[in-house]
């Protein structure tokens, strides 16, 4: 072998490719998913079931107890609640969704092949970017999924187009954040056990918050609480654009929480990503 | 000798990495020529590992110089990923795709045309006898075929040099000598190895040359038979046609061990062209018949042991 072969390549074979690699990893994290339904199924079974449970189990207690002018101006009890509690079910898809990010980017840590990457050269945040363009992907399904539950099962939007765009623009600014938030969380984990129990405050936060019962029927210290959480914010909108309820500032509260999220989570997910293995 | 003069696959000198107040690698020098196989010898713990890790950008030394394939690690490490591949002890495998298509996404990580990353892709299935396995998931391969599907990865991008973490760990004798042969057939084709090993046997098999870790330290460097020469308790065995010459030969030459039975006598000896001079004149003055001669170096066991210390004194303490 010559002294010139082994010089390397020419500067133009040094460029990276950012776009063409994130394709790759996010073909690579599509086909993952496919091979592993069971994953997507309980991510999606999630919501369901708890859109069920609180519809026909607590549905009509707690519909009554909504009081005063019923959002979505159902038939009260059961049929308002429904209408009540979608925006909190929609949310709470997007967190399981996130959960399942966390999750197989445990997985990916543990196994080689990420090791592999890195000894590669191949733009380095596309691994990240293949997750969080596949979790995305998932995301839009599994909230299809839910939202046509939903509707099933009482829910009656008031929402025109422009409303049903702006909620799904809306969606996926949130689900981008969390899911950013949630590759770091992926990465800190030791373990893929320990990735699956970390997002758990997402998925509690909506309880925590004007989900599930509007805040002011709290306690004075959850209710400082649940007003001033991001998750507040977001169903909050989500809730007024789909009901036709006022969103006041919350739209842009909820922007902004989100744009915090993602930043933060992407610096974290990289600094993570770029640290040094131990040993 | 020409392949003195070109310029090292990987050159490292000074190289030092402390995990904690561990010291791992204290002060380690290399120098490996393209095209050959360097093998790094160590028990376990040895800083192998670490050095690979080093090396294949995974990890940076906390002082020394290294180049990879011309490049300098901790200036251009992109280039040097441009120019290797890693094979590393555990598997670097998506357990989820089948065979072929890990290969793929290897073949598109490297920006491959379509045509060309099936192309290649179907090649390395064939030559790595995984053909039959190649729409099937990694997660159902045996501890061989994962190792060698791992080796295939790291080949679609034909890199220059390839670092090759204990690739036989685990394997049985047969997978090995497989993994041997594909070593073998990479070099002859212009590829250089480096090798970390804990198997002697392999490392006499295919290295060109050996460097015997030890604490962070290269201990020992050389060929195996040079290794092999630095070590006291080789021998000449000398084999005679009847009892008489192996009396004759026997009072010639003294501190002699003999074996009746097979007319043989076992000669301590450094195996030097000047010793055996001096034998075998000696055994001509007296015109002693002698069938068969035969020089018998120390195994590659005798040097780590010696080169190492025994490990029942190992040192406990870190410094």
């Amino acid at each position: 072998m010559s002294t010139r072969a082994l010089t390397g390549p020419a500067p133009a074979g040094l460029r990276f490719h950012p776009l063409r690699d994130s394709a790759t990893m996010l073909r690579r994290n599509l086909k993952r998913m496919l091979r592993y339904p069971s994953m997507t199924v309980t991510l999606v079974g999630m919501p369901v079931v708890f859109l069920l449970l609180f519809v026909y189990v607590l549905g009509g207690t707690l519909g009554a107890g909504l009081g005063g002018p019923v959002p979505g101006g159902g038939a009260g009890g059961r049929a308002a609640y429904a209408n009540y509690v979608a925006p909190a079910i929609i949310l709470m898809t997007v967190t399981a969704t996130v959960q399942g990010t966390a999750i197989s980017i445990a997985m990916d840590m543990t196994e080689g092949i990420i090791t592999r990457f890195r000894t590669m050269h191949i733009a380095r945040v596309s691994v990240l970017t293949g997750h969080v363009l596949g979790s995305l992907i998932q995301a839009v399904f599994s909230l299809a999924v839910v939202i046509g539950v939903a509707l099933l099962v009482g829910f009656r939007p008031t929402a025109g187009l422009g409303a049903w765009l702006a909620t799904a623009g809306f969606l996926v600014a949130v689900t981008f954040a969390l899911i950013w938030l949630s590759v770091a969380l992926g990465q800190v984990s030791k373990s893929v056990e320990t990735a699956s129990n970390l997002p758990m405050p997402l998925v509690l936060l909506p309880f925590l918050g004007s989900g599930f019962v509007p805040t002011d029927s709290m306690p004075a210290g959850l209710r400082w609480f649940a007003e001033y959480q991001p998750f507040t914010p977001i169903i909050e909108t989500l809730r007024g654009l789909l009901t036709d309820k006022p969103i006041g500032n919350n739209a842009w509260i909820a922007l902004a929480w989100c744009a915090v999220i993602a930043l933060g989570g992407y610096l974290w997910s990289k600094r993570l990503f770029n640290r040094e293995s131990s040993h | 000798m020409t392949i003195k003069q070109s310029r090292p696959a990987i050159a490292a000198t000074g190289l030092r990495k402390s995990f904690g107040d561990q010291v791992v690698l204290d002060g380690l020098d290399l120098n490996v020529q393209p095209g050959t196989v360097f093998s790094l010898l160590g028990a376990n713990g040895a800083g192998k590992t670490t050095t690979v890790k080093i090396l294949s950008t995974l990890i940076s030394a906390d002082a020394g110089d290294v180049q990879v394939a011309g490049h300098d690690l901790a200036r251009e490490p992109d280039a040097v990923r441009a120019a290797i591949g890693v094979t590393g002890q555990f598997s670097a495998v998506d357990n989820l795709l089948t065979g072929e298509e890990n290969l793929l996404l290897m073949a598109d990580l490297h920006h491959l045309a379509r045509d060309e990353g099936r192309r290649r892709a179907t090649r390395l299935l064939e030559q790595f006898d995984l053909t039959e396995a190649g729409g099937k998931p990694a997660s159902t391969y045996s501890g061989g075929m994962r190792r060698r599907l791992d080796l295939a990865m790291t080949l679609v991008g034909s890199p220059r040099v390839i670092f090759l973490d204990e690739p036989t760990t685990g394997l049985d004798p047969r997978s090995r000598r497989n993994m041997w042969q594909i070593v073998r057939d990479l070099v002859a084709g212009g590829v250089t190895i480096f090798l970390t090993t804990q198997y002697l046997e392999e490392a006499d098999e295919l290295a060109d040359r050996i460097a015997v870790l030890d604490h962070g330290r290269v201990v020992a460097e050389g060929t195996a038979e040079e290794l092999k020469r630095r070590i006291p308790g080789g021998h000449v065995r000398l084999r005679f046609a009847d009892p008489q010459g192996l009396d004759a030969a026997m009072r010639v030459l003294g501190q002699a061990s003999r074996d009746n039975d097979a007319l043989a006598l076992r000669v301590p000896s450094d195996g030097s062209l000047r010793s055996l001079k001096t034998l075998i004149g000696r055994l001509d003055d007296l015109a002693i018949e002698v069938d068969e001669l035969s020089v018998h170096t120390p195994d590659l066991d005798d040097v780590f042991l010696a080169l190492t210390g025994d490990s029942t004194n190992e040192k406990v303490t870190p410094r």
